[in-house]
């Protein structure tokens, strides 16, 4: 029908003088966008079709393609922006929920942005990493409190199951399912060489990535897929996920056309049948029975894994964490509304939830308030976008953070926020062996490694500049930052002084 | 001695090495001037079939029977990369015959061509393995 | 303007100590002559000594030492005194005038002991009870000042350079095994006596050469744990650490120093594994009073006394031998200046403790 027509939002630009039409294009683009036309003897392009994830662009080898969002538009309306509009037509026309991926893209404020970070002159000097230590390692998990002594005073390390981490950073949930068997090989070789962790998802555990156990964090979600005995006991650590950042308060949902014959065997739920996790853990209704999921699973695995707890940041995120830090969990995650998701409903995604800076910020002192911080370890996620936001998180209070869509972008994810669609170009977000493939491992996993090396320069470059040459002497280290365009409550929330104060 | 090696498993089949091949060996200096509105003859080709694809190019064997075949004496091993001198080719094709890889071609200028690892293009580096996107081929010690 | 403890203020400094482990007692002019030797270390704005070993008549009593800024919050401090504690005795500390020692609030000393059924009803052990009023009133008791408070030892502090200190307070009236003392060269003019070294809680004493890096990590850290950092100086936080560490954890004087200099890790794992494990102990169940950035601190107890560098030893300090004598100084020749002839001298280490207590004789005899 004539009213459902929503003009393209991206173009396909093509210098005709530079294409030789050897077809990559059309051969590398699942969504058919590019053809190529025997009369005319070019190629053509279906710019409907296009969802500018640059797989095109980014292997055209005469440099003869760019993707401009296009000029077409409405009349001007600051309210009744071109989006909105083409919403309302598309609901009108389907009466289905909107769904996108991957985290909120609204322009709401970026607190990383807004904080500037500290460094030594004169009273104290600033250290060189290049020639000093400068020491990122973290462990996670409670700490004891107190100490005890054997018969000859001698200590004796009661500490609690922890996990060990060479850098400060670890890849956060994202389920074999959502994303492809060669993003979780290449996830699970990085953090094996970079000693630090991956995590399942919800998805359980291919059986071929038992052998990078050591470096995996099992989650248990509400749908409860592919959890097993064997499945807790090959982790470092199991996180319980009460809820993910892109989308507070609600399940999952993989269709079953993504439930392929491996998937189905990971998840141990039969081929083709739509995946969806409930809302809520069933037996998860209130805090008491949170605390009797974290000791049946630590029962179940001998009291020999930190359980995580996983939450999206929420309006009184201070009191659920505090709850949960008295629940016998180790660890605390925080996903902050920025974060990502393989598909969630558009408006959940782009209005539920708050800030991962102000929710660290806030959790990070209500503990502290309440004398439990080192009750268990924070770990904060929900848009970390580089090694600065990583400063400014554990300065902030955060003992480590989970990112995951920088993570997929070092795979080659181009954020065009269709993963929805399964048919992701860069063998990402899709279940297709033909695109699956275009993920070599060995490429992605390099790729994990030296994103997260560059990092770890460049935290011991600012953490050496502020003359702190541990990271625990950086965490909860709040006197290292400074507002910048922040109001009074936002400064007392996150605890800091503004610039010039 | 480094070769040019294929891993069916990571070919997309999007037949880039083809064309950095043709380019590498057009003794151009521009893609687009090289190719343009050319049919090119690569020294190096995707065979494919179904949903499986690979490179396929001069494996440059320890007995080549191309070599072994050649009755001008184009055709030489030099450090391990078989060679062709086109001034002493005389177009007689033996070598296409006896290849059981294919890895030979005609061109246009009459002697035979194939792969010779880039040693006489400028780069020195096999253009087909850096143009891949996916470490399909490589080249390699094995 | 904002008085010191309204904000952070960073500051360089010279420190220096002297211990008698035999136990002999000697007034404070050495230390006095030592500290002015490194009169360009401090800038006149904060001075200060502590002393063991110098109240042996009233050694079984805390002796608070109180800056008040005026007599009604003495009125109202002395009544919480009263509520809590007997008092043996109490005077305004012998000052003698000093053209460059200005602006001085009133000084009162105080030898207490808690009262019984207070301590009681508290349900504390005796040394947390007062270390809970002293906070307190640190705390609460706008304008007063608990600036020493342990058993048979004391600090001496004020703004100026410290040997004018010295002179003011009348230091050559008094006896100690153990002196230290602090030149203070902060960057800003801290507006109030409180916030020169020693800093001091119960019978720790601490006298500190640097600026920590890692002080609103530890601040943070140790607020959790019922202190509250009051002055906001590197020092302050510093003897709370040890204060925790050592008397409420019950870590020795060595694995506290392991705590807050630990060993880097690339260090440990050199380590004999038993060792390695003990230290990747302390270092994880502690890791957040791990002080880093430069420092050179004293760290005084009864019958003895810690030094201790930070890991990369940033600042300078050199420990002397002579007898039964231990100097310890930010120069050299701070040590030489009162005793040219040491059989040994040495700069220890970063992160590694010099512990220098009583000879066993003279444990309890001072």
């Amino acid at each position: 029908m004539a009213i459902d027509f929503l003009y393209p939002q991206y173009e396909v630009i093509r210098n005709r003088d530079r294409c030789i039409t050897c077809r990559a294009c059309e051969r590398q683009c699942a969504n058919k966008v590019h053809h190529y036309d025997v009369d005319f003897e070019r190629m053509e392009s279906d710019e409907s079709k296009c969802v500018d994830c640059h797989r095109c662009v980014s292997l055209c080898p005469t440099r003869a393609l760019k993707i401009v969002k296009t000029n077409h538009t409405f009349r001007e309306n600051a309210n009744w922006q071109g989006e909105t509009i083409m919403e309302v037509y598309r609901q009108a026309g389907t009466g289905g929920t909107l769904l996108s991926s991957m985290g909120n893209p609204k322009d709401f404020p970026v607190y990383w942005d807004k904080m500037l970070i500290n460094a030594s002159q004169v009273t104290n000097p600033s250290i060189d990493p290049l020639r000093e230590p400068m020491e990122i390692r973290t462990y996670l998990g409670k700490k004891p409190g107190k100490i005890e002594r054997d018969e000859n005073g001698k200590i004796i390390p009661n500490l609690s199951p922890r996990l060990k981490l060479e850098v400060p950073v670890m890849f956060s949930a994202m389920s074999y399912g959502s994303i492809s068997y060669n993003a979780h090989e290449s996830l699970a070789r990085a953090s094996k060489e970079m000693g630090t962790f991956y995590n399942t998802g919800e998805g359980g555990l291919h059986e071929d990535f038992y052998q990078w156990g050591n470096n995996t964090i099992v989650q248990v979600a509400s749908g409860r897929f592919g959890v097993q005995k064997d499945y807790l006991d090959a982790g470092a650590a199991i996180e319980i996920k009460i809820g993910q950042g892109a989308k507070p308060g609600i399940g999952g949902h993989l269709p079953g056309a993504k439930v392929a014959p491996d998937i189905s065997r990971t998840r141990m739920i039969p081929e083709g049948t739509d995946a969806i996790s409930p809302a809520p853990h069933h037996d998860i209704y209130s805090i008491e029975d949170l605390r009797q999921l974290v000791f049946s699973l630590k029962e179940a695995t001998a009291y020999q894994k930190p359980v995580i707890v996983k939450i999206s940041a929420v309006h009184n995120v201070a009191a659920i964490a505090s709850g949960i830090a008295r629940s016998g969990a180790d660890i605390i995650a925080i996903d902050g509304y920025r974060g990502g998701t393989g598909a969630a409903p558009t408006r959940i995604r782009d209005n539920v939830g708050i800030p991962i800076e102000l929710a660290l910020a806030a959790v990070d002192q209500r503990l502290r308030d309440e004398g439990i911080r080192d009750n268990v370890s924070v770990v904060v996620g929900g848009s970390i976008r580089n090694s600065a936001d990583i400063v400014k998180a554990i300065a902030l209070g955060a003992d480590a953070v989970y990112i995951a869509t920088s993570a997929l972008m070092a795979l080659g994810c181009h954020l065009c926020r269709t993963c929805q669609n399964g048919l992701c170009n860069w063998g990402i977000a899709t279940q297709r062996p033909e695109l699956v493939k275009r993920l070599n491992p060995d490429i992605g996993s390099k790729r994990l490694v030296n994103l997260l090396t560059a990092w770890s320069h460049e935290i011991r470059e600012m953490m050496g500049g502020m003359g702190i040459n541990s990271i625990e002497a950086l965490r909860g280290n709040r006197l290292m930052l400074r507002g910048i365009g922040l109001n009074e409550k936002e400064l007392e929330i996150l605890g800091i002084k503004h610039a010039g104060e | 001695m480094k070769r040019v090696y294929v891993n069916e498993k990571w070919c997309l089949g999007c037949h880039l090495c083809e064309y950095y091949c043709a380019f590498a060996n057009s003794g151009k200096s521009d893609m687009v001037k090289a190719l343009k509105d050319h049919k090119i003859a690569p020294r190096i080709k995707i065979e494919e079939r179904d949903n499986i694809s690979f490179a396929v190019s001069c494996r440059h064997c320890e007995e080549p029977l191309c070599v072994k075949g050649c009755i001008s004496g184009a055709l030489s091993r030099v450090n391990g990369v078989i060679s062709i001198d086109s001034d002493k080719c005389v177009g007689c094709y033996t070598c296409i015959l006896s290849c059981p890889y294919g890895a030979l071609s005609t061109s246009t200028s009459g002697a035979v061509q194939k792969c010779e690892l880039c040693v006489k293009n400028a780069d020195g580096t096999p253009q087909c393995v850096a143009g891949c996107p996916n470490k399909a081929i490589v080249f390699e010690e094995r | 303007m904002l008085k010191e403890g309204q904000y952070h203020i960073p500051s360089g400094c010279a420190i220096s100590g002297i211990f008698h482990k035999d136990g002999r007692r000697t007034d404070g002019s050495e230390i006095i002559r030592s500290i002015a030797t490194m009169h360009d270390r401090s800038n006149g704005l904060g001075g200060g000594f502590a002393a063991y070993g110098i109240y042996p008549e009233y050694a079984d009593c805390y002796a608070f030492h109180l800056f008040y800024e005026n007599l009604a919050i003495k009125e109202e401090t002395e009544k919480l005194l009263e509520e809590n504690f007997e008092i043996a005795s109490f005077a305004k500390i012998p000052t003698r005038k000093h053209p460059s020692i200005t602006d001085e609030p009133l000084i009162w000393r105080y030898f207490v002991f808690p009262r019984r059924y207070k301590l009681n009803e508290s349900q504390l052990d005796e040394s947390e009870f007062v270390s809970r009023v002293v906070t307190k009133i640190n705390h609460l008791y706008d304008g007063a000042y608990v600036f020493s408070s342990g058993k048979n030892c004391g600090v001496f502090k004020a703004i100026g350079f410290p040997e004018d200190v010295g002179i003011y307070y009348k230091l050559e009236e008094y006896e100690a095994y153990s002196w230290t003392a602090h030149g203070r060269y902060p960057t800003n003019t801290p507006g109030w006596w409180g916030g020169a070294h020693p800093f001091a809680m119960l019978d720790f004493t601490i006298v500190h050469n640097g600026e920590i890096s890692s002080y609103d990590a530890n601040r943070r850290s140790i607020e959790m744990h019922g202190y509250k950092c009051d002055l906001l100086t590197d020092t302050e936080v510093i003897t709370y650490i040890f204060d925790y560490l050592i008397r409420k954890q019950g870590l020795t004087m060595e694995e506290a120093a392991h705590v807050v200099a630990a060993p880097f890790w690339s260090t440990i794992e050199k380590m004999p594994p038993e060792q390695a494990e003990e230290y990747t102990y302390l270092r994880d169940a502690y890791s957040n009073l791990l002080i880093t950035g430069p420092f050179s601190i004293m760290l005084g107890f009864t019958n003895g006394i810690m030094a201790l560098n930070d890991r990369l030893k940033l600042r300078s300090m050199v420990v002397g031998e002579k007898g039964e004598d231990v100097y310890i100084a930010s120069e050299e020749a701070a040590i030489r200046v009162i005793q040219p002839k040491l059989d040994s001298l040495w700069s220890p280490r970063g992160g590694e403790p010099v512990i220098v207590t009583l000879n066993e004789d003279a444990q309890g005899k001072e």
